[in-house]
């Protein structure tokens, strides 16, 4: 103990003061609360809970936008470059496929069609391959019918290996045979268990059948599995397609080895000599008998080209371009259509936009500045359309804008235009301007008149007192101060706009129609999902890009939207 | 009654349904039904024909209407998708009941057990012949796509035959035809010498698709594209159009219910089925409902009294003899019908495979044609 000292400041323990001399004896050393840790994190500890608190009072609005807005929006955008469909259906064909080369043969070869049959045959159970084929129609005509119509062929195929070992043996028609090789201990006991409620026990292999028999595995597994899945039957009791007869015949004559104590291994043995013998069909010559696109390699292309699970296929699409085997290329002339209407979309968002500047900066300013009696009545007739439905209001100016319509006789009456030459009004670029123009005005009003309000009346008499005449009153201290509303009801309208569907199916014709209107048939008609979603995805991008550039040219703060 | 008591008492209720439910027998049927279609006039016949005779017969039976066949397709995906349907029984198009049915989105029907025969002993299948144009899809009734024109501003040569759309010569003015490239592509070709066996074939082609849209481009610039069923009689009253294009039972509403002044054509309509598909994946109490419904409401009888609302043909052979009068205006139907002899001498029948396959194909060039 010779180094121990004593006096007060070698006092151990915490004392009253103890943050207070720490704080005074070392400068730099952290700021200790009356606790004793340190002050920021004691600081951090009371901000967290309150953030906590204001999370938690805002919880439930952030679940139900996460829940009904954000996770659908994501989940359907998704949708854009989703493809798992053609792996999915097609399992054995895309793996096969994988190795074919177009520019050597022109048709791949025995084994993938081979692997199409039993693909097939299992998708066809599953009711798959007409969604399959619906997929691939977008990539190329055609391949929809020739889908369905090899689906209703398909169960056929392999009927020569099964009738050839039938003849070796009758054994292998009854389906007790196969299960004895293939199906499991746990899952037979289920099986015969199994009284009607709930349920059938899953099927499963024995173990090890998929080491000496891989394909007839994979297809009776498959098999099991449908006939269970689907039709809600017992595999025990059904025969087996032609397919797993050949994948029993494939895998004998690829020089399967048969273990002695294998289930049935006399009877495969006594196949497997026979095989050699057997006679054998060309799938590939009745594939192409039911359609002869399955000889055509552009069929191969898509199938091959689209086997990966994610795909640029829809977005390429959705700007005009297409995969072709040299490479991303423009689509025919006669098929662009979607930059176009990103163009219309945005040059008719930005001209209705400007229009509604136009007429609702003086209404505004009128609101603004007359006396409350005046504002109020002026007010409600702006929020009035506002309450009315939109079908209505469009369905309104059909009637005033037609050839026939309103407009048209006001104009023929009074002598402006005659009476064959009415003016087109409607059914084009310029019907859509004049009824959304119509529709968007109180989202431009609104903010701007909540902005003008606060404008003091002073300023533009000070200008004035100081000399200036009304137009440079208005134009270098008025009107800047009323720029804060204009960015905010330009955003609100521009927005809206690009969005619009409704008002442009029914005014818009052919030339007023904006890139929402495809969005919604391939939504609504063509199910074409996945190109709706590219064509979402682009549209959202394109928005918030336009409010990049806004926040960096006007700034985001300068935009009002109230007092 | 406090909050507590009655949730108690719905906890009860509810439990009390769960036993007699499960204690019945799997066929008991449900009692709600949500039929699908697309309201209007067409809704109205169905509601008379089959509906009412059917809750009178069940008077247990509520049925709930939606208006939603226009989007069944796209909603019926969703609600697949979402693992909650709503709709018991739907009205599609035959084009939109064969995609259903190639999503897997409705049941497959099995025609002979599931329909009843025709009341003159054929069997079902032979009765609605070539209408059953996909396994999923229970046929109703046939429609046609045909054009109407006024009357008052053709001269004195009304048009006769389909070609008269292209013949700005004679009949100067405005059109309305389908903002879809189906009807308008045939009668394109039809009217610029294609033979008519020869159509498809030709349209299946890129140089035949190209000769369609040039002689569709030789009327272009006088054609309103409409995409509702109800905008050419519009157009047609307003004196906006000269002729166009729409459904037949829209014409006869016009020309017969409200006296305008517009004729019809029924040289090379475009005939099309529509029918009832019902969603996969219905419980089995629901289903049953929905059996003994569709069994009922298309039987001959039923499908014969249709017409009486609204001049669509009966998709059964047996229930065009049985065609009577119109419910409120007395006149004899069958002579409005787009399967009457007299009218069908020139006819297309829509060709699904075809359709099917370049849909998405003709739609965009279509569409990319009319933007240009």
């Amino acid at each position: 103990m010779s180094n121990a000292t004593t006096g007060p400041y070698n006092l151990t323990g915490v004392t009253p003061d103890t943050g207070l001399k720490v704080g005074q004896s070392d400068e730099s050393g952290p700021v200790l609360a009356a606790d004793g840790t340190s002050l920021k994190s004691s600081l951090n500890r009371a901000l967290r809970k309150q953030k906590m608190r204001a999370l938690l009072l805002i919880a439930p609005l952030l679940f139900f936008i996460l829940v009904t807005f954000i996770y659908p929006i994501g989940e359907m955008l998704f949708r854009s470059v989703e493809n798992q469909i053609v792996g999915e259906t097609l399992p054995r064909t895309v793996v096969e496929l994988a190795d074919w080369d177009a520019d050597v043969t022109d048709v791949p070869d025995a084994p993938v069609f081979s692997a199409l049959t039993k693909d097939l045959m299992v998708a066809v159970e599953e009711k798959n391959h007409t969604r399959l084929g619906s997929r691939l129609n977008y990539e190329l005509s055609g391949v929809s019918s020739l889908f369905r119509k090899s689906g209703r062929g398909v169960d056929d195929f392999g009927e020569v290996y099964t009738d050839q070992f039938v003849a070796l043996d009758p054994a292998w028609e009854d389906p007790a045979t196969f299960i004895a090789i293939f199906a499991g201990e746990r899952w037979l006991t289920a099986n015969a268990a199994y009284d009607g409620e709930g349920p059938r026990p899953t099927f499963r292999l024995a173990p090890g059948v998929e080491d000496v028999l891989p394909e007839t595995a994979r297809m009776y597994a498959d098999f099991a599995r449908v006939v269970q899945v689907e039709d809600d039957d017992n595999p025990a009791e059904e025969d087996p397609w032609n397919a797993v007869y050949l994948a029993l015949y494939e895998d004998l004559s690829a020089g399967a080895v048969i273990p002695a104590d294998f289930p049935q291994a006399a009877l495969l043995t006594q196949a497997q000599d026979a095989v050699a013998t057997f006679d054998t069909e060309d799938l590939r010559a009745q594939f192409v008998e039911i359609d002869e696109d399955w000889a055509d390699r552009e069929v191969w292309r898509i199938i091959q080209g689209y086997s990966a699970p994610y795909t640029a296929g829809y977005f390429l699409n959705a700007v005009d371009l297409q995969q072709t085997p040299d490479g991303v290329a423009w689509r025919p002339e006669n098929q662009q259509i979607y930059i176009t209407l990103f163009i219309r979309t945005m040059i008719m968002s930005t001209a209705i936009t400007l229009a509604c500047i136009l007429l609702g900066y003086p209404v505004a300013w009128l609101m603004a500045n007359l006396p409350a009696r005046q504002a109020n009545l002026l007010m409600i007739l702006v929020l009035l359309p506002f309450w009315t439905s939109l079908l209505v209001r469009t369905s309104a100016w059909k009637v005033m804008l037609q050839r026939e319509g309103v407009i048209n006789d006001l104009l023929v009456w009074i002598g402006i235009v005659a009476d064959d030459n009415r003016l087109a009004l409607i059914n084009n670029a310029t019907g859509t301007i004049i009824a959304m123009t119509h529709i968007l005005l109180p989202f431009m009003i609104l903010p701007l008149y909540s902005v003008m309000k606060t404008i003091p009346v002073s300023y533009t008499r000070a200008a004035k007192s100081l000399g200036a005449t009304n137009w440079t009153a208005f134009w270098r201290v008025y009107f800047p101060q009323s720029v804060p509303g204009i960015g905010a009801g330009s955003i609100l309208v521009f927005i809206l706009a690009i969005g619009y569907y409704i008002t442009p199916e029914i005014v818009g014709g052919t030339k007023g129609v904006f890139i929402s209107n495809r969005i919604a048939y391939h939504i609504s008609s063509s199910l074409n999902w996945g190109l709706a979603a590219a064509l979402g995805a682009i549209l959202l991008v394109i928005v918030l890009a336009l409010y990049w550039a806004y926040d960096r040219i006007v700034g985001i703060d300068n935009v009002k939207l109230g007092g | 009654m406090t909050l507590k008591t009655k949730l108690g008492a719905t906890t009860a209720l509810v439990l009390a349904g769960t036993t007699v439910f499960s204690a019945a027998n799997a066929q008991e049927m449900a009692n709600d039904m949500t039929i699908v279609s697309w309201g209007g006039a067409y809704q109205n016949s169905q509601l008379k024909a089959y509906v009412e005779p059917y809750i009178a017969a069940n008077p247990d039976v509520t049925v709930v209407w939606d208006e939603s066949s226009a989007e069944a397709v796209a909603k019926l995906r969703a609600m697949n998708e979402a693992g909650n349907i709503t709709w018991d029984l739907v009205d599609v198009e035959a084009a939109d009941g064969i995609r259903l049915c190639d999503e897997g989105l409705v049941m497959e029907i099995d025609v002979e057990e599931m329909l009843a025969e025709g009341d003159d002993g054929t069997s079902a299948e032979d009765d609605f012949g070539d209408s059953l144009v996909s396994d999923c899809f229970i046929p109703q009734i046939v429609f046609s796509t045909t054009v109407g024109y006024r009357t008052d501003m053709v001269g004195d040569t009304p048009p006769s035959d389909i070609c008269a759309i292209f013949d700005l010569e004679t009949y100067p003015g405005m059109r309305s035809l389908n903002r879809r490239p189906l009807a308008n592509m045939e009668w394109a070709l039809l009217c610029d010498g294609v033979a008519k066996d020869d159509i498809y074939d030709v349209l299946a082609t890129d140089e035949g698709q190209a000769q369609a849209f040039a002689k569709l481009d030789t009327i272009k610039e006088n054609v309103v594209w409409w995409t509702a069923g109800a905008d050419t009689p519009q157009l047609l009253a307003d004196g906006e159009v000269v002729m166009g294009s729409t459904y037949n039972g829209r014409l006869f509403s016009a020309i017969a219910e409200q006296d305008q002044p517009i004729g019809m054509l029924w040289d090379a309509q475009m005939l099309d089925y529509d029918g009832w598909v019902i969603p996969d994946g219905l419980s089995e109490e629901r289903l049953a409902r929905v059996m003994d419904f569709v069994r009922f409401a298309t039987d001959t009888q039923r499908l014969a009294d249709q017409a009486a609302y609204i001049s669509y043909g009966p998709a059964r052979a047996s229930s065009a003899p049985l065609v009577g009068d119109h419910a409120e205006l007395g006149i004899p139907m069958a002579e409005h019908m787009p399967t009457d002899p007299a009218n069908a001498t020139n006819v297309f029948v829509t060709q699904y495979a075809f359709w099917s396959d370049y849909r998405d194909d003709l739609d965009a060039k279509f569409q990319a044609w009319l933007a240009q």
